[in-house]
């Protein structure tokens, strides 16, 4: 199926001018900066949120902000992050990658593109908006568990609202890029040739008109438990807390794995290119995304060891669980022999390469402990846990996403960062990362609660020490801003060529377009594609 | 350049944007009207009419560009992998629904009867509870009510809808033998019967409020019969509605053979809600 762009509009072929542009334009690659834009914003805007949680742990008793609005910020920091950061910054990648990767002229649903964008932005600023409320932001922790969540105020409704349009804006970006993969390939492109971030897309996309339909069908029951006298989570009426957790983490797993399968890709397609050789085992590689996928929709009870379910099914979730290990394990070691024997050069992008394989397996192996029904028991709800997801999400997905960050931003936009900084910056986070979350599985492990704003006096040290980790994370991450916009703004000078990275044109399609690429990325099919990166 | 091997991109859309904002008025609306602000209808009714005027508007101007011919196959491609997609997410949706009855029905009721293990939590809560379906709950949640029987109201909408299903395809097989008569009348027969659906629902509703004493409050069973029920009719309305924007459009000689895209979604959307009501027959009726 080839795709040859139609000029109808002859009067005018170009975007609109000003700031009308960015609202109302259908082009993959402004959508797309305005998806890495918006989530750069929130990135920092969660940040601050963390920042008031760990200034209120640096010390043992209450010093800054009264528990109520602490339990606000863990809620939305947690919510901000994995809709208004994390997701999106992966949904702006998809825009503007996926076209050119698949040698496309544009996303195959612009129209609803532009929507997808403009719902994610209205969710959040619903969701933000519930911070000036009535009885505060939701406190309940970003899972919204009942009963504790009913007793939200005026925000309740708010909230619930938000994550409906958060949902209906996820579904449509996640339609557009199936629809996009499926029908708007090059001819040459056939499946098993397809990049690696193209396939784990493809992948998260499904994982994501699954489950979130599921998450807006449980946070509905809320409202009208609320609001409308209904019993779904209420024993009283013959329904069942517990239901809203299963309902939750069925969508909720999945959940987690929308945010690393892209990570996944992004590393998949760095390594190669610094390492100078094939991605090893790429259909591996891609059976295993698709294993992983597969598993996470029959895993979810996982996070809910301690609820008092049946005995069978405490161990066929711990069984379940472990056998993720497996696929991933095959990723880990696809990436390690990848490099191995390599002309590996240690540029910006590959050192968050590396760092996130390194580190992300560490946060594997905390979840593979807590997947151990009994020995779950100790660590469920303590700062253990907060080590290991904060693991496979900060120095896995954040670093992933600064390295594509740092990977593309020459192609983008034409010009090229600076080399020195970017190191700096990497290294800044790469130590501080973990002075903050290492000290926590000392902390959960010693039994120190999640979600409390003062702690006993034996936790003390440890809490301080993360607690500088964190400031000098956070700060260090205002060098990433700097970059970004330095960048932008013509960065060394240095004019880059359209490779931009040595011989990346021999991995994937963007590399063979100019730096900044055209407006629409490929008129006409190209005939020939790389396949270095198989 | 013939149109049949480009792909379509338009240039600029306004119509997102204000559908987004129409919507955003909606839900605002609505959330403060629960919160018993009094101007939360206004919001409601304001942004309604926004979506309205969107949904309006992009359609028009979608059907406008097929008309003239600006699709080619490939865009056709798409939109249909998007319809596909969509129905498949509302398909999640609904399981939700159905998987709350499962649960509750088969798990959450027996435990709170003292099933399995849960002897001791019955004796020390809800002694005097006996797990049984239909129920409000250990706690009588919304008092005495009646279970809604099958094969009245609800066996003869079983009908309808079947009925309306094989309708639809009957104005589809005249669309594709270009026999006009047949696909507006079948069309006109499809929502008709969805109409009457809708109005043998809703006298269904009024009879369960008024003489069952069965509500939305009457415990885990009111709440599931409800939901399900309710969203169902909902989506039906919505199909009726999606239906009679093609009959508009056949009757103003839309459509052909060969490219007829409107006409296979909504055809795709209506069987899907068909599919949802026989699982509800089955599950939340006849069991």
């Amino acid at each position: 199926m080839s795709a040859v762009v139609a000029e109808h509009d002859h009067h005018d072929h170009g975007p609109a001018k000003g700031l009308l542009r960015w609202i109302i334009t259908t082009n993959h690659k402004d959508i797309g900066t305005l998806y890495l834009l918006f989530a750069l914003a929130m990135f920092f805007v969660g940040g601050a949120m963390a920042m008031v949680i760990r200034a209120e742990l640096f010390e043992p008793g209450l010093q800054f902000v009264d528990p109520a609005f602490f339990n606000s910020m863990t809620t939305m920091h947690a919510l901000v992050m994995v809709f208004g950061a994390v997701m999106p910054a992966f949904v702006g990648l998809a825009n503007w990658m996926i076209p050119m990767m698949i040698g496309a002229p544009d996303m195959a649903l612009p129209r609803m593109n532009n929507m997808s964008f403009w719902l994610l932005v209205a969710g959040v600023l619903l969701l933000a908006s519930t911070l000036l409320m009535e009885g505060g932001a939701p406190a309940s922790g970003w899972t919204l568990y009942p009963p504790l969540v009913l007793q939200t105020g005026k925000a309740l409704p708010f909230a619930i609202f938000s994550v409906h349009l958060l949902g209906i804006s996820s579904i449509m970006g996640a339609i557009n890029i199936i629809a996009t993969i499926f029908n708007m390939r090059a001819p040459a492109m056939t499946l098993m040739k397809m990049p690696m971030f193209v396939w784990t897309w493809l992948i998260t996309a499904f994982l994501l008109i699954a489950i979130m339909p599921v998450f807006a069908g449980a946070v509905t029951m809320l409202l009208t438990d609320k609001f409308f006298q209904t019993s779904f989570f209420d024993a009283a009426g013959g329904g069942d807390p517990v239901l809203y957790q299963h309902i939750f983490w069925f969508f909720g797993h999945p959940e987690v794995y929308v945010m690393i399968l892209p990570t996944f890709g992004v590393a998949s397609t760095i390594i190669p290119v610094f390492a100078r050789k094939p991605l090893f085992g790429y259909s591996s590689m891609v059976y295993a995304t698709a294993a992983i996928a597969f598993l996470s929709f029959i895993v979810w009870a996982h996070h809910m060891f301690t609820v008092g379910m049946p005995i069978a099914g405490e161990l066929y979730f711990m069984y379940a669980t472990m056998l993720i290990a497996i696929p991933t394990g095959v990723k880990v070691f696809n990436w390690t022999a990848t490099m191995w024997k390599g002309s590996m050069t240690f540029e910006t992008p590959m050192l968050f390469s590396i760092a996130f394989v390194v580190l992300f397996t560490m946060g594997g192996f905390t979840g593979l402990m807590m997947a151990i029904a009994p020995v779950d028991f100790q660590y469920h709800d303590t700062y253990f846990i907060v080590a290991h997801f904060h693991y496979t999400l900060v120095p896995a997905s954040i670093f992933i996403l600064m390295a594509a960050g740092y990977f593309w931003l020459p192609k983008w936009t034409g010009h090229m960062y600076n080399e020195k900084i970017g190191q700096l910056h990497f290294w800044l986070s790469a130590i501080s990362v973990n002075i903050l979350f290492f000290p926590q599985h000392f902390l959960g492990l010693a039994g120190m609660p999640r979600r409390i704003p003062d702690y006993a006096i034996q936790f003390a040290d440890w809490n301080m020490i993360s607690s500088i980790g964190g400031f000098i994370f956070g700060a260090s991450q205002l060098l990433f801003l700097y970059i970004v916009v330095d960048t932008i703004r013509g960065g060394t000078g240095e004019k880059v060529t359209a490779e931009v990275w040595e011989d990346a044109s021999k991995h994937s399609l963007e590399w063979t377009l100019s730096s900044p690429p055209p407006y629409h990325s490929f008129t006409t099919p190209p005939t020939s594609i790389p396949t270095e990166h198989i | 350049m013939s149109t049949s091997d480009t792909y379509y991109i338009p240039h600029k859309a306004t119509w997102p944007i204000i559908g987004t904002v129409g919507l955003v008025i909606m839900l605002a609306g609505f959330a403060n009207y629960l919160n018993g602000s009094s101007i939360g209808p206004t919001m409601m009714v304001l942004g309604l009419l926004v979506f309205i005027v969107m949904l309006t508007g992009w359609f028009t101007l979608q059907s406008g560009e097929s008309e003239s011919g600006m699709y080619s196959t490939q865009v056709g491609i798409s939109y249909r992998m998007g319809m596909m997609w969509f129905i498949f997410s509302e398909i999640m949706f609904f399981a939700v629904f159905f998987g709350t009855l499962w649960y509750t029905r088969n798990l959450s009721v027996p435990w709170l009867g003292g099933e399995g293990t849960r002897a001791v939590t019955k004796e020390l809560l809800w002694p005097a509870f006996e797990a049984a379906w239909p129920t409000n709950g250990p706690g009588k949640v919304g008092g005495e009510f009646e279970s809604m029987g099958a094969w009245g109201l609800p066996f003869l909408n079983t009908l309808i809808l079947l009925t309306s299903g094989v309708s639809c395809t009957w104005a589809h097989h005249g669309l594709l033998a270009k026999n006009r008569d047949q696909l507006i009348k079948g069309l006109i027969a499809t929502v008709g019967l969805g109409l009457l659906f809708v109005t043998f629902q809703a006298i269904e509703y009024h009879e369960a409020y008024t003489e069952m004493g069965l509500t939305l409050g009457s415990g885990i069973y009111g709440s599931t019969f409800f939901m399900l029920t309710g969203f169902h009719g909902f989506h039906v309305c919505v199909g009726a509605i999606i239906l009679g924007v093609v009959l508009f459009r056949s009757w103003k000689g839309h459509f052909q053979p060969e490219n007829h895209f409107a006409f296979e979604a909504a055809a795709w959307y209506w069987h899907f809600v068909d599919v949802v009501w026989l699982g509800l027959f089955v599950f939340v009726y006849v069991i």
